[in-house]
């Protein structure tokens, strides 16, 4: 068994008296991408926002290459080592970028942040941006060039794992299509880690190796992705399977509310 | 035409905000440009009305009025920027610091806010005169307390919409310090927001600097100010002669009801920027 | 036999900081009573501009060519009561339900509210038809949830009070714009269902708005393809996924990763969509296109019929089967 970049144990959090998270576990081996799969209220983003320090886990513990990050960080070099760490892309591509900056500008105060040895050229060049592209500001960009940018600041810190937090649900298909190849070129030159939150099976099916499905805040399924989809064992991922339409799927009335 | 700062205030934009530099002018080299000493008396001239060079006349103790009005404008307008700049930089302060901490920190600061928010300019003026002697620095040290809330108030809210863009949450996932976050990122966006609120303020600190001078608890005789010139010039009005309190009003008014606009264009221009 | 709803050539431009953009150009669809048919497209391709010109809400400003007839009528000329009669039978609901309803306002009084001030029904019977078509929507308990607020529902439920709500008027033609974008998948299932089930019943016209080919091929009768502004392409909804005529469509399929194998390598489509007023003077997909020959470039193709559909391609025989 190779490395282990990412491992959750026993995961919890609490609002009040409700359970957003109970006992989630899994591990990320280096290069390997685990997908995330679940439905609104199902806890997945709050996983992954508690992997990256922006909520506190109630309870269990987060290790990312061997080190602890259950608590935030007091440190500003922790901060930052926690930061080359794990990296996260997030849905919406119009509010991750700070209007007022260009692309350029966004990128290399990150590299500047991490002094990273990449430079902003090579980042535009891996994530297909050109070299006017990187000088405008958000606004003059399309959604699709826009999480293009989201990924290139990310992978500027040089993580071992990124978090795609529905990077791609936001996008029109044809664009889709190409952030997605991109992902799987990144990963290929890079070796990073994705962990892919998502709702949509076969964008899952397309970047990952294994999966967890999640439902109301608790893992119900775990595997291989190919196998967990192909022969869904729990009664809600054959659910979930059925409810993609595809080929001769009828919709089908299911219960009364 | 359009110049870059002035983008979408219209004509009536432009006019207000060179209305505002001419009075910056005015009150930079005014004590300069005064055809006369403003604070020679000649009691035989009081009262005087415009004759020669003396283009608006005299006042009730024979000093040249337009000089008088030309040296005033240095304090007349020095008052408000100084309340301005103090309640400004607090405000956005507290407002951003809220912003960013949330939770009880957020509670505590927008409930002292609150309390404060209650007490008016006026009442604090005369409490801090009766603790420190009217003057000017009184006067301005008051209204930058009253207006303090204000300013935290209203921008709380654009800084906490811009603490919940996901931009901010990739920076701290970076590792990036919140202080850099916040100077770097946060602020430059809630500037619009900022300078068109100091713009509203300026405005209501002009005429309440001219009110608290008024009662004589601000700016002190003989000192030229176009407050305490309107406060002089009630005798002259009572006895038929209302050339320096007009004068002097006229002047308050202009420039408050440029600054006003421009504001209201500026506050207008950035919430539609906001998205 | 005449159709219930035909567009005919119709072009819209908007008025944009000043300059008139047309973001529709030339469309013509027909939709007989009855009928479902799906329009497909990616963002700027016209698809929720199409319906909103049908159902009379463009922005203010816009301008219009060519023509709406609904039932033998000239939607554009219709007036007073004559247009609020039209809207009880052209009825629409929307991707985000929340956003249309008002938040401080019961489910109640928001589903009867057309019915009791255009319709003249007194209240208690607005309320009992109301709770009625929430049952059919598979709400239960409708009396108490007629005096709940939009809040106390979830998303998928408020878009069955949002379908139960569109019915009530007992329109002839549905226009529903990605009313399941928003909803989880297992939800969408349902939802789709539903509609499915009470268009049939009622024998209920709909124009379905998506941008997933495959939910369209599902639940509807024929699809329509639009790519910046235009129709591409029109057949069989059955058909359209398994053997696309214009090379867009084919793209779009091609794109789109499968739930049941993962490819080396996703056929993705170059560049990004483009709306009406960026598109070239030739064919508007041109500049994406893997068959683009020079002729593609001169003159836009015209819609025209092939097998037992429609295109607008003027390569589509040539590369059936590539």
């Amino acid at each position: 068994m190779s490395e282990a970049v990412l491992v959750v144990t026993d995961l919890r959090k609490e609002y009040g008296t409700l359970v957003a998270v109970d006992d989630v576990s899994f591990r990320v081996e280096s290069g390997r991408s685990l997908a995330i799969v679940g439905e609104s209220g199902s806890g997945k983003t709050t996983v992954a926002r508690m992997i990256i320090g922006l909520e506190r886990a109630t309870a269990g513990t987060i290790r990312a290459l061997g080190r602890d990050r259950s608590t935030p960080a007091r440190a500003g070099g922790e901060r930052r080592r926690r930061g080359a760490e794990v990296q996260i892309v997030f849905q919406d591509p119009y509010s991750s970028l700070d209007p007022r900056q260009t692309i350029a500008d966004a990128i290399s105060e990150v590299l500047r942040l991490h002094g990273g040895q990449q430079t902003v050229g090579e980042l535009c060049e891996l994530v297909g941006l050109d070299e006017r592209q990187s000088r405008a500001l958000p606004r003059n960009l399309s959604g699709g060039q826009r999480q293009r940018v989201a990924i290139a600041r990310a992978l500027a810190a040089e993580p071992r794992v990124l978090i795609l937090d529905e990077s791609v649900a936001a996008l029109d298909v044809s664009i889709q299509a190409q952030v997605l190849n991109l992902l799987a070129d990144i990963r290929a030159e890079t070796g990073v880690s994705y962990v892919l939150i998502s709702h949509d099976l076969a964008v899952v099916r397309q970047l990952t190796d294994d999966c967890v499905v999640m439902q109301h805040g608790r893992i119900v399924e775990r595997g291989p992705t190919g196998q967990v989809l192909d022969h869904p064992a729990e009664a809600y991922t054959q659910l979930l399977r059925a409810s993609v339409p595809g080929p001769g799927w009828k919709p089908v009335r299911r219960v009364r509310v | 035409m359009s110049v870059p700062g002035l983008r979408g205030t219209g004509l009536l934009g432009h006019v207000c905000a060179a209305v505002i530099v001419l009075a910056l002018i005015v009150g930079a080299v005014g004590a300069w440009i005064a055809p006369h000493d403003p604070d020679f008396v000649d009691l035989d001239l009081a009262y005087v009305g415009p004759f020669a060079d003396h283009l608006i006349g005299f006042d009730g103790r024979g000093r040249d009025l337009l000089s008088r009005l030309l040296a005033g404008a240095r304090t007349s307008l020095l008052g408000p920027v100084a309340v301005v700049a103090v309640a400004v930089t607090v405000g956005t302060l507290l407002a951003v610091a809220a912003a960013w901490f949330g939770g009880m920190f957020d509670t505590i600061v927008s409930a002292a806010l609150d309390v404060l928010f209650a007490f008016p300019g006026i009442l604090i003026a005369i409490v801090v005169a009766a603790v420190f002697g009217p003057s000017l620095r009184s006067a301005v040290l008051a209204l930058a307390v009253a207006y303090t809330p204000y300013i935290a108030r209203v921008l709380r809210g654009s800084a906490l919409r811009e603490r919940a863009q996901l931009y901010i949450a990739a920076l701290e996932v970076q590792g990036l310090a919140a202080v850099a976050i916040c100077v770097r990122h946060l602020i430059p966006n809630i500037l619009g927001l900022i300078v068109a609120q100091g713009a509203v303020l300026f405005g209501y600190a002009m005429v309440d600097l001219a009110a608290i001078s008024f009662l004589g608890l601000g700016v002190q005789t003989p000192q030229a100010d176009w407050g305490v010139m309107v406060s002089e010039g009630r005798n002259g009005v009572l006895q038929g002669y209302p050339l320096e309190s007009l004068a002097a009003g006229l002047c308050i008014v202009v420039v408050v009801v440029a600054v006003n606009l421009l504001g209201e264009r500026l506050t207008d221009r950035a919430q539609r920027g906001a998205r | 036999m005449t159709p219930l709803l035909s567009i005919d050539d119709l072009t819209v431009q908007l008025s944009v900081e000043g300059d008139l953009r047309t973001v529709l150009h030339g469309v013509s669809l027909e939709i007989s009573a009855g009928e479902a048919v799906g329009l497909v497209g990616e963002s700027g391709s016209g698809k929720s501009m199409t319906a909103r010109a049908v159902s009379r809400i463009l922005p203010s400003g816009a301008v219009t060519f060519g023509s709406i007839s609904f039932d033998g009528r000239d939607v554009s000329a219709l007036r007073g009561g004559a247009l609020r009669q039209y809207r009880g039978e052209v009825a629409m609901i929307f991707q985000d339900p929340r956003a249309h309803t008002n938040p401080v306002r019961t489910i109640g009084d928001f589903m009867t509210e057309a019915l009791r001030t255009n319709r003249g029904v007194p209240g208690v019977e607005a309320r009992r038809r109301a709770a009625a078509l929430l049952e059919e929507v598979g709400i239960t308990e409708g009396d108490r949830r007629l005096r709940q607020h939009p809040h106390e529902l979830s998303s998928g439920m408020l878009q069955r009070v949002m379908i139960a709500t569109a019915l009530l008027t007992e329109p002839r033609l549905l226009l529903a714009d990605e009313p399941t974008t928003a909803l989880d998948v297992t939800t969408q299932a349902e939802v789709m269902a539903i509609l499915d089930d009470l268009r049939r019943e009622r024998g209920l016209a709909l124009l379905f708005i998506t941008h997933d080919l495959e939910l369209a091929g599902a639940v509807c009768d024929r699809t329509a393809v639009m790519y910046a502004g235009q129709i591409v392409e029109v057949q069989a909804a059955g058909t359209l996924h398994d053997r696309p005529r214009h090379p867009y469509t084919a793209a779009l399929v091609a794109a789109r990763p499968r739930i049941d194998a993962m490819a080396t390598r996703l056929a993705a489509i170059p560049g990004r969509p483009l709306s009406a007023f960026e598109a070239p003077a030739g064919c508007a997909f041109a500049t994406r296109c893997l068959h683009v020959q020079d002729r593609c470039r001169e003159a836009r193709p015209a819609l025209r019929p092939l097998g037992d559909g429609v295109v607008r391609c003027i390569r589509a025989e040539e590369l059936v089967g590539v």
